[in-house]
């Protein structure tokens, strides 16, 4: 089984409409929505979820006044400021390291379980789908990536998948690490702006600290080919080959709007060029990496 | 006029908060500009501002005795990050997990525990004209943005008039941005994907109870869901930038609207007068 995350450093490049084109491409694949913050590809899967499990991330502290002595230990010890002069807990701030607990000399403080959302799993009518949910506010979205991923791989065993789908978060951070680990290929979306540039070039060297094969497509190529070239021929010194270049197209919103992936939606130029590039990946996964 | 710090945010990314908040800030003049989106920030290919002074942000790792430690394991008993593990005759330590919480100190008999200094990023800080700018920039192949959020943070000057760039998403390093803001603009696109982070953008800001308005970036492309959502909750929206091939070209060269097309000037000038008569400033 292969496993491929699409990921691109800055939001918004169009990471998640590409990973629901490939839906309606790869005929044997599970998919995995790991931007557990701002999850959208259920919107264009509709999945029916199948399985729901409650997330337990860090936990949180949980302090009981009326044994507390006002000694004022937690709030002098806890180093994310989360235990107010009060003795009142900051929950947005607690990241469940327990020091609070450990240091309470009348046991006020337990370290109790802390439901942080939920991971589904679910079929669509592109195959299985796993994803999640993060309630708002909370820690520890790396940890549930990695129960999302965790999930795929379960159900591209059990239904004989020989390829996970991930569509990952924005960023170069905590939940995108969790994202790209031990993963076969990379592929970075990316747009011909200035910002985007600056994103990608840090996105590709994550891939490569983690020594993880990455390629790069460029979405919107047209709105600016002077840019265009310079991604080019950046990834060309890099030695990174760009799969694909895909043109504006505002057809892609308005798939969007009919929950319809653009596959779905149209046969024009752009479903052309997402259908190339995916022939490319294609050989690529089942090749070298 | 009293001074507030007003934070950009948006749930989905690449919606536009980057755009808003440096346009905002060139359309006020004298400000100071905070870019908390250590992954990937972004502001200052428009700011421009001459970086002059550069902090290294680190974190305190623990250093094991080996003298001292014994291997009762006790501090990877109680690491609630998994970021020590004893290993018969040997204790190792995975810096890029640990939240620097002093528990394993805490909790050693043997006093076997003391601490390195870990570089995970750096804060730089320039001028562009009287914009007073810093960011802040988290290492490759960290984890960890939140310490370099809360440095970036410490430096808000209360006698400016102070803008957030906030990074993408709901999670810590949203809250930790926005919190302590007046006021939070959210930006977001008239897409379905667009709506749903919006709504889990306000319910971050309603759970922080800071008020907050919305800006319809690329409006026209998609469909009136965003709108009809802000009229319902009664969410003021303080402005409509419309999808433009121009303003598109602009963004991708790294050009600030209002120093491009003088009327946008005027614009960004009453998002802060709205913001304000909202606040009751």
């Amino acid at each position: 089984m292969k496993q491929l995350t699409v990921i691109s450093g800055k939001g918004g490049t169009g990471k998640t409409s590409i990973t629901a084109a490939f839906a309606s491409l790869a005929n044997n694949a599970v998919f995995a929505d790991c931007d557990v913050d701002a999850a959208d590809l259920h919107l264009i899967f509709r999945p029916e979820i199948k399985k729901t499990s409650i997330f337990q991330g860090l936990k949180i502290a949980d302090i009981d006044k009326d044994k507390c002595i006002d000694c004022k230990k937690c709030f002098e010890s806890c180093k994310f400021d989360a235990i107010n002069n009060n003795i009142e807990l900051i929950k947005e701030s607690c990241e469940g390291c327990g020091v609070c607990a450990y240091i309470c000399p009348v046991d006020a403080i337990k370290m109790i379980d802390r439901d942080s959302g939920f991971a589904y799993i679910s079929e669509s009518r592109f195959g299985p789908v796993a994803h999640a949910n993060l309630k708002t506010a909370e820690e520890a979205s790396g940890k549930l990536v990695t129960v999302v991923r965790e999930n795929a791989k379960k159900l591209a065993e059990e239904k004989n998948k020989d390829l996970v789908i991930i569509d990952g978060p924005p960023g170069i951070g905590c939940p995108v690490i969790a994202s790209l680990t031990g993963v076969d290929l990379v592929l970075v979306v990316t747009e011909p702006t200035l910002s985007a540039i600056h994103d990608l070039e840090r996105i590709l060297s994550v891939a490569n600290h983690f020594k993880i094969s990455a390629v790069v497509c460029i979405n919107k190529y047209d709105i600016n080919l002077e840019n265009t070239k310079k991604i080019e021929q950046y990834c060309k010194t890099n030695n990174i080959s760009v799969v694909g270049k895909l043109p504006y197209d505002k057809k892609i919103t308005q798939a969007m709007v009919h929950q319809k992936n653009i596959i779905e939606f149209s046969d024009g130029k752009l479903s052309q060029d997402i259908k190339d590039m995916w022939s490319k990946l294609k050989t690529i996964l089942s090749t070298d990496v | 006029m009293k001074n507030m710090i007003i934070s950009v945010a948006s749930g989905k990314g690449g919606t536009g908060k980057t755009t808003v908040s440096t346009n905002l800030a060139f359309s006020i003049g004298d400000v100071q500009f905070i870019d908390c989106d250590v992954e990937e920030p972004n502001a200052n290919i428009f700011i421009k501002a001459k970086i002059n002074e550069s902090e290294n942000i680190s974190v305190d790792i623990p250093r094991i005795n080996k003298k001292k430690c014994d291997y009762c394991g006790k501090c990877s008993e109680f690491c609630a990050y998994n970021a020590l593990a004893v290993v018969p005759n040997n204790i190792l330590v995975f810096p890029e997990l640990c939240h620097s919480c002093g528990g394993c100190e805490l909790v050693c008999p043997r006093d076997a525990v003391g601490w390195n200094k870990r570089i995970i990023g750096k804060l730089e800080h320039g001028q562009a004209g009287n914009i007073d700018f810093y960011h802040g920039l988290l290492n490759v192949g960290e984890m960890q943005a939140i310490p370099v959020i809360r440095a970036l943070k410490r430096k808000i000057d209360k006698n400016k008039q102070v803008i957030i760039d906030v990074p993408p998403g709901t999670s810590c390093p949203v809250i930790e941005s926005v919190n302590g803001s007046d006021y939070c603009i959210l930006v977001t696109e008239p897409t379905p994907f667009g709506l749903h982070d919006l709504k889990l953008a306000v319910e971050v800001i309603k759970h922080l109870n800071i008020p907050f308005g919305v800006i319809i970036n690329r409006d026209n492309i998609g469909d009136k869901k965003v709108e009809i959502y802000c009229k319902n909750e009664n969410i003021p929206i303080l402005l409509k930038i419309p999808e433009s091939k121009k303003i598109a070209n602009l963004y991708s060269k790294g050009i600030a609207l209002v120093n491009e097309i003088h009327e946008w000037n005027q614009s960004f000038s009453q998002v802060l007068t709205q913001i304000k008569k909202e606040v009751k400033l």
